[in-house]
């Protein structure tokens, strides 16, 4: 009936949304990559998804300590049955989770959910069967899906490379103030100096791979180290990242 | 066919309106027609280099707006045949500026006035009279001093022609990039003071088409309202006659790279 993915589901935002007006600033808008629960609602019926939550608090009470939580709609049984998201919302927050927003659903859902102050969060590639069960993502299923993007050129200041679903190849350097984004590898046939990306779904195999580390940032699956953090004996040289325990590791390229 | 050449930095003040009249002069010296657009809407300072400052009657912002044909706000110079300048506006800003016009302005120079080419120089920034003079641009002489902040900006342009230039958008050929490397001072450099050629050849990886030396002879000749090209005299009047040869395809070797050596008599006597 319901089911609770508590699997680490990374967003990404957009980036750096600055206001042009530099003086006496009330705030400032920034990109960032949260980890939140997402909860595949199946069918909507209020008592059994009370019981249901109240079962699941019973297993894990720390849990549920008003943890945000992104209701997605895909796996909806019956796609037409309306659904009351205020009602909804009081439900939930009365047993510990604070919905944030949906994801997927039909356009009726997602005018409804927005009335009721929830937005629309991006659309992920599917993971649902046809019997409405999810199954872990397959890595070697993810290895075969993988879309590459090779840039020929070198990644110059001030912009903004991603490779979405596969690996970033850079045939040349990486400026400073550039940023290489992908959702698997990043390779760089050239110096790395501005900031790099690897795995920013979350796939915590990803590497980074360049011929000289310079960068102002390495980050894999959200785990990142500034340059301040680099042991100087790894500056300027080819080096290989990988994550370990959730620890970045740097290691030189032996050529 | 004619080429439109863009003389480009993003930072200001490191010697793109001195190149353009310096690199347009020295086309139009080895005989090719040339015209120099000043693209600095707002802050002509073209026609003060170039010393034609009294004979501005009307400029680029007239003729696309019709307000004058190209005839008349061209202004031939009087010390190079083959030369011409076409000058900015002082009283309007960079909004006046339109793609279909300036289009329709590069079209006219190359076909109706037989240009072969056409030198853009543009203001600084990454703002519209930037875009606008990069825009249709075959060619592009980046202006670099040797210091981080330039550097980093000239990157910066780089990045903008290999993706908003109608070369790019239309995925062209791109746009073909050279590094002119101004106000260098190789003593400075050698001392750490300044990045050297290598460090600046290695962040922004494009050809080295020549290095202009730190000169005194730049100041004067600009407030002459002589290009120092003419300045024969001048090593920076020698490094941007080399730069112009090594455009049109002769192949020199760099000078003023190097510490100058003191000649036998002021080692003897000291100074210097």
């Amino acid at each position: 009936m319901l089911f609770i993915e508590v699997f680490q589901d990374l967003m990404l935002l957009p980036r750096s949304l600055h206001a042009s007006n530099a003086e006496t600033l009330p705030f400032e808008l920034k990109g960032s990559l949260f980890t939140l629960t997402v909860m595949h609602l199946f069918h909507l019926d209020h008592a059994v998804i009370e019981r249901h939550l109240l079962d699941k608090v019973k297993q894990a009470p720390g849990f549920f300590n008003n943890t945000p939580v992104v209701i997605d709609l895909e796996g909806m049984t019956e796609p037409k049955q309306a659904i009351d998201f205020e009602r909804l919302y009081a439900l939930l927050r009365k047993n510990g989770l604070i919905p944030v927003g949906i994801r997927n659903g039909s356009p009726e859902y997602q005018e409804a959910a927005l009335l009721a102050g929830l937005p629309m969060l991006p659309e992920r590639r599917s993971n649902t069967n046809a019997n409405g069960l999810i199954r872990k993502t397959d890595l070697n299923e993810l290895t075969a899906s993988l879309r590459n993007r090779i840039i020929r050129q070198p990644v110059r200041s001030g912009q903004e490379v991603y490779a979405p679903d596969g690996d970033l190849i850079v045939l040349g350097a990486v400026s400073a103030g550039a940023d290489v984004i992908a959702d698997g590898n990043i390779h760089i046939y050239g110096a790395l100096r501005g900031r790099a990306l690897a795995g920013v779904k979350g796939n915590i195999e990803s590497w980074i791979f360049c011929q000289s580390l310079e960068a102002e940032l390495i980050s894999i699956a959200g785990h990142y180290q500034v340059c301040e953090q680099f042991n100087p004996t790894d500056l300027a040289k080819a080096a290989q990242i990988c994550l370990r325990e959730e620890r970045l590791i740097i290691e030189h390229l032996t050529r | 066919m004619a080429t439109i050449i863009v003389v480009t930095s993003g930072k200001g003040g490191v010697g793109k309106t001195t190149t353009s009249a310096s690199f347009a002069t020295g086309l139009a010296q080895r005989g090719y027609r040339t015209v120099v657009i000043d693209f600095d809407v707002g802050l002509r300072n073209l026609d003060l280099i170039m010393g034609c400052e009294r004979r501005v009657v009307y400029d680029f912002i007239n003729v696309i707006n019709n307000e004058a044909t190209l005839n008349q706000a061209l202004i031939r110079d009087k010390r190079v045949e083959n030369l011409y300048i076409l000058p900015a506006s002082q009283t309007r800003d960079k909004d006046a500026l339109t793609k279909e016009g300036v289009e329709r302005i590069l079209s006219e120079l190359k076909q109706n006035f037989e240009f072969e080419y056409v030198v853009c120089d543009s203001p600084a920034g990454i703002e519209r009279g930037a875009l606008m003079a990069l825009y249709y641009a075959d060619e592009a002489l980046v202006v670099t001093n040797p210091e981080v902040s330039s550097v980093r900006d000239s990157d910066r342009i780089l990045g903008i022609l290999s993706s908003r230039s109608r070369r790019a958008e239309q995925s062209e050929n791109p746009v073909k990039e050279h590094l002119v490397l101004a106000r260098y001072a190789p003593d400075r450099a050698n001392r750490g003071d300044m990045l050297t050629v290598q460090d600046v050849l290695e962040i922004l990886a494009i050809p080295l088409l020549g290095v202009v030396p730190e000169s005194s002879a730049v100041l004067q000749s600009s407030n002459a309202g002589i290009p120092v090209i003419l300045d024969e005299n001048s090593d920076a009047g020698l490094a941007y006659s080399d730069l112009v040869d090594r455009f049109l395809g002769k192949d020199l070797p760099h000078r003023f790279i190097e510490i100058p050596k003191k000649g036998f008599l002021k080692r003897l006597f000291g100074g210097g």
